[in-house]
This record gives C-alpha cells, structure tokens and sequence, in this order.
C-alpha cells in the first residue's frame, strides 16, 4: 500500500495554487466532481454489499423462533463445517500447484517472446493470449469434451498405444484435468503482462550486461526477471485472489464428472448452494466473508514476504 | 564478440532460435487444440458425432450451414437473443465502467482534495475483495428493490472496476503532464474542457485497454449472471450453454442435437471477442505496457 508514497517531481502548479483559498477549494471540489461518479458505484456495489454481508452472516434462521441474533456462530460452525473446510483445502492445495505453474510457463514463453523476434513468434504470441478472450464458461466446456470417453480424442490416441485413456474427470485426476483448464486459460494474459513488461525494459541494460561478460542466461535471470518483478508480483496476486474463488470451471465440469465434482467442491460452490439452492443466506454469507479472510490473509502473507521487492501496492 | 555489439548497437535484427522456436510450435499446437476440436465438431451432424474415432478429423458430412441453421432457430431462437443479451452487458457494463475508471483515475492523478490519499488506499485494497463474495448480498439488496431478474442487476454491479481506476490513476500521472494541464487553464479553458480536450485524447490508449478489459469481463461472467437471472431469455451466452450443458447431460439419450449445439455455440459465441482482441490489438498493447505494471 505503499503507491502514494512514491517519489514524485516538484508540482509546478502547486504554487499557483497557494495564491488563494478559493483556488484550493475548487480543486477538492472538481476531485470529488470526477471522482465522484465512481465513489457512488464503489460505495452502492462493493461497501454497502460487504457490510450488509458481514451483517447478514452475523444472523440465523431457524424453523422455530425465526431468525436471531448468533455474533460469530455461522463462522464457527464454517470452520468446523467439514465441507467448507475441504473446498477451502481443496482451492489452497490447487493455488500452491496452479499459480507455480502457470507463472513459469507465462515467464518463460514471455522470455522467449523478447528474445525471439520472427514472423513465427509474433503469430505464437497471439495464439497464446487467444484462451484469455474465451470465457472461462467456454474453456471447461470445450475441455469438457476433451476429456469425455464419448467425445474426447483420449481414447483413440492412448488406444494406439494399446493403453487405457486417463479419466480427467474421475475423482483421482480431476485436479489435472482442471488445472490443465485454468493452465490453458490464464497462461497467455500473464504472458501478455511480462511480456509488455520486458519490453519496456532499456536494453542499454542488456548491453552493459554483455559488456561485463553476462551470456543470455545470466541477462535473463539476473536482470530481465529482476527488473519485472512488479509486474511478477501484480500477476501473482491475481491469480491468488481468483484461484481461491474458483467457481466457473468445476461448475461447469460437475455436469460431465457427475459424482467427482459435488456442490461444496469449492467455498465459493458451497457458498452459491446454500445461498440459492438452500435459500440459506446468512450461511451463504458467512462463508463468502470467511473465504474473503482467507484471499485476504493469504494475499497479506504473500505481500509481506516479497516485501523487499518493489510493489506494485 | 563484434557481431553482438552490432545487434545492440543497430535497429532490432530478427533472432530466430530454432529449439525455441520449435518449443514455441508445440505451445500454440496446445493451445489450438480446442479450437481445433470445436471447428471440426461442429461440422459434424449428430450420428457423426456420435459415431466415435476421429474426433480431431472431420468426418464425411461437413454441415456447418444445417447445423447454424438448428442453432439459431433451436427454442424460438433463443441462442441469437443470448449472444444479444452478451452484447448488451458488455457494452453497457464497458462502457460505463470505462467512463467511471477514467474520470476517477485521472481526478485520483490531477487532483489533490481532501481524503484522497485515504480514498486511493480503499479503492486498492477493494481489488483484493472476492467479487463473488459480493454477490451474495446484492442479490438480496436487489430483490428488496425489485431488481433481481432484471439487465439491471447484470449491468449495474459490472460499473464497479478497481482495477481500471488503479490503471487509469498510473497512466494518467505518468503520461499527462501538469504542465500542459496549468497552460490550459491559464487559456482559460474550464476544468471540464481541459480533460475533455487536452488529457482525454492523451490517455487514449490506457482507455482502449481499460475498454476491452471491462468488456471482456462482463462478457465472460457467469457467477453474477447466473444468480441474478431466473428468465433464461435474459441469460447471457455463458449462462445459457452452461444450462445447455447441464439438460444435456442430465438425459443422456435423445439430447444428441443439443450436443452439437452446445459445440457450434461454443465456436460461435467465441468468435465475436476474437475478432475484437484481434483488430484492436495495436490500441490494447500499447496500454497494457504503460498500464503502469513496473
């Protein structure tokens, strides 16, 4: 959170303004007037949905006696609750294997994409980023079909080989099958950030390198990567923040992998099943609250241990 | 040693490294293989489909025109009116969104008022917030207001874009110089007409970027869509071939056609943001970059 503090040129146009009041209090007036417009939808839309949260998850309705007042019951009951607590394991183990993955592939093909400059590589960097304009909807569902005996070509090349096609969708290989989905989907936009990023690197950089006898290894890991670790960092934290909240994918894939994906697969299905299927709300509520905790806590954890490196915060 | 200080030293000259090369063959071979898989199963008529083997070749019936015809005219129609109602909240959500991002990320950038240090630090934090642990309560705050099942309760909440402020605030500090701000001023143009006329035009490309980032994430939500709307003529194209999915495999007999639907829509519904991501590529690139992620 350390963005405003930031090293900024000497304002010219503070002077001017020091002249007269009156000038001050028409620059805090034309602030608010452009911000303004956003500070109501931000206020409408995200403050007021999340304190009415936090209210309605502080609540319970029971068949006898209506609904009443519980303080912080429903969080108990969620972290004992042993769907809530599976789905919330289930998405920390996926982040810890899926965020690695996607973020080497994404900084090695933007790597490559800086040093390799043919015809060839622009038209891989295009298809690449292709996944990102498909809705994450499409993608399980074309996957979906990918992985499908009936459907899906698995089976014709694995019985080639005379061997048996792996079941993507079954219990044990279900989390392969998704995070080759999420792989593929998100890849090619993190790919796009490092890569706009190691563009706007100085390649006098690259050179000085070279002059003290770095080989392109060394430029690549001692300098390229150093200097865009910001944006390293920015792509992290959002890949964190939406792999916790996994929702669209299994979703979608539960149609085709009946019995392996159930309702509370992830917090945020367990919470949409209670919230719309149950009519359970105040449940619903508190378990969208303490999945909020945890992208919270865990985004706070990774910021701090990559403190020292420059922020994008 | 020589010929490597004249790579530096002149224009870029083309580097072709073939193992790289090759390895970023196999990549794209990866990354189409869906695409792949979609194009040639749409042209497939349902006893093709289901015929088995072959699934990555075409089989002796291509039929795309028979089988857009079935899709479009498939219950009363109801695909065109999805990619429609898609369109709407992508444009209308966008679009807003753009106009909200822009007009406070430069009022974040150009301005000092009173709160905004603090104000700047809530929006930023707001990018942490789970958005679909917001969905939740506005769907009960929308249903007090009548508002569930309606586009409003799709478009409204897709106004709100943290991210875009936070891009748009960069862009418009880095690129936007006070200077020329003040000499307008001192012309005597107004406040509204300095922004309009002077910055606006300078932020362009971070506001093509900012644009197609809003739009596409209206475009792709399901979460929002799917629990706010019952009417599935109000559904978007996601929610709508997700509800496919689930009859489809729901009755596994006698739903053929429905898979061959699900499979063209999935090509269809593709293909407008395809287009769009490939046309405005020159504008996106440029922002991306400057958006500031250093």
């Amino acid at each position: 959170m350390t963005l405003l503090t930031e090293k900024r040129a000497p304002r010219a146009h503070k002077e001017t303004h020091k002249i007269r009041g009156k000038v001050h209090l028409r620059e805090h007036l034309m602030g608010w007037l452009f911000v303004g417009p956003f500070g109501v939808v931000f206020l409408a839309f995200l403050i007021a949905p999340l304190l009415y949260a936090l209210y309605l998850s502080l609540f319970q309705k029971k068949l006898i006696g209506g609904t009443s007042f519980v303080l912080f019951d429903n969080y108990v009951k969620a972290f004992t609750d042993p769907s809530f607590l599976s789905g919330a394991w289930f998405v920390i183990r996926f982040s810890l294997v899926a965020i690695p993955l996607q973020i080497v592939i994404a900084l090695a093909m933007a790597l490559i994409l800086d040093a390799v400059t043919s015809l060839f590589a622009r038209f891989s960097r295009l298809i690449i980023f292709l996944p990102y304009a498909i809705p994450t909807v499409i993608g399980a569902v074309m996957w979906g079909f990918l992985y499908s005996k009936g459907f899906g070509p698995l089976t014709d090349i694995f019985g080639l080989f005379g061997a048996d096609a792996p079941d993507f969708l079954s219990s044990n290989l279900i989390f392969y099958g998704l995070l080759n989905v999420v792989t593929w989907q998100w890849v090619g936009y993190y790919m796009i950030i490092l890569y706009a990023a190691l563009q706007g690197v100085d390649p006098t950089l690259y050179e000085a390198a070279r002059m003290d006898g770095a080989g392109r290894w060394q430029i690549a890991l001692r300098i390229k990567i150093p200097l865009i670790a910001p944006a390293l960092i920015l792509i992290l934290v959002f890949s964190l923040i939406g792999t916790l909240q996994f929702f669209n994918e299994p979703q979608i894939l539960r149609y085709l992998a009946a019995g392996t994906i159930g309702s509370d697969f992830t917090p945020n299905m367990y919470a949409y099943q209670q919230a719309f299927s149950l009519a359970n709300f105040n449940y619903g509520s508190a378990i969208s609250f303490a999945l909020g905790g945890i992208v919270f806590i865990c985004v706070y954890a990774f910021l701090f241990f990559t403190r020292k490196r420059r922020s994008f915060l | 040693m020589a010929d490597r200080t004249s790579v530096t030293a002149g224009p870029r000259r083309p580097q072709r490294y073939l193992p790289l090369q090759i390895l970023l063959g196999f990549m794209v071979i990866y990354f189409l293989v869906p695409f792949w898989w979609v194009i040639v199963n749409s042209s497939k008529d349902a006893p093709g489909l289901f015929s088995g083997g072959n699934t990555l070749w075409f089989s002796d019936q291509i039929d795309y025109l028979g089988n857009l015809r079935q899709l479009f005219t498939y219950d009363g129609g109801i695909y065109l009116r999805w990619i429609l109602n898609s369109t709407l909240y992508a444009l209308a959500g966008g679009i807003g969104a753009t106009i909200l991002s822009v007009m406070a990320g430069y009022g974040f950038a150009k301005y000092r008022f009173a709160a905004r240090r603090f104000s700047f630090a809530v929006v930023l934090g707001a990018l942490m917030v789970p958005a679909t642990a917001l969905v939740i309560p506005t769907f009960i705050m929308f249903s007090r207001l009548g508002l569930t099942n309606t586009v409003w309760a799709v478009i409204l909440p897709s106004l709100l874009n943290p991210f875009g402020v936070y891009l748009m605030h960069v862009y418009a500090r880095d690129a936007v110089p006070d200077e020329l701000l003040d000499a307008a001023r001192v012309d005597g143009a107004g406040e509204v007409r300095t922004f309009l006329q002077i910055a606006l035009p300078m932020m362009r490309p971070a506001v093509v970027t900012v644009l197609l980032l809003s739009a596409v994430a209206s475009w792709n939500n399901y979460f929002l869509p799917l629990a706010m709307l019952s009417d599935n003529r109000l559904f978007p194209v996601t929610v709508g071939l997700g509800l496919w999915q689930g009859i489809a495999s729901a009755n596994n007999t006698g739903t053929t056609s429905l898979w061959s639907l699900i499979i063209l829509g999935s090509l269809v519904s593709v293909l407008p943001l395809i287009i769009a991501f490939f046309s405005l590529q020159r504008h996106w690139r440029g922002g991306l970059s400057v958006g500031g992620l250093r």
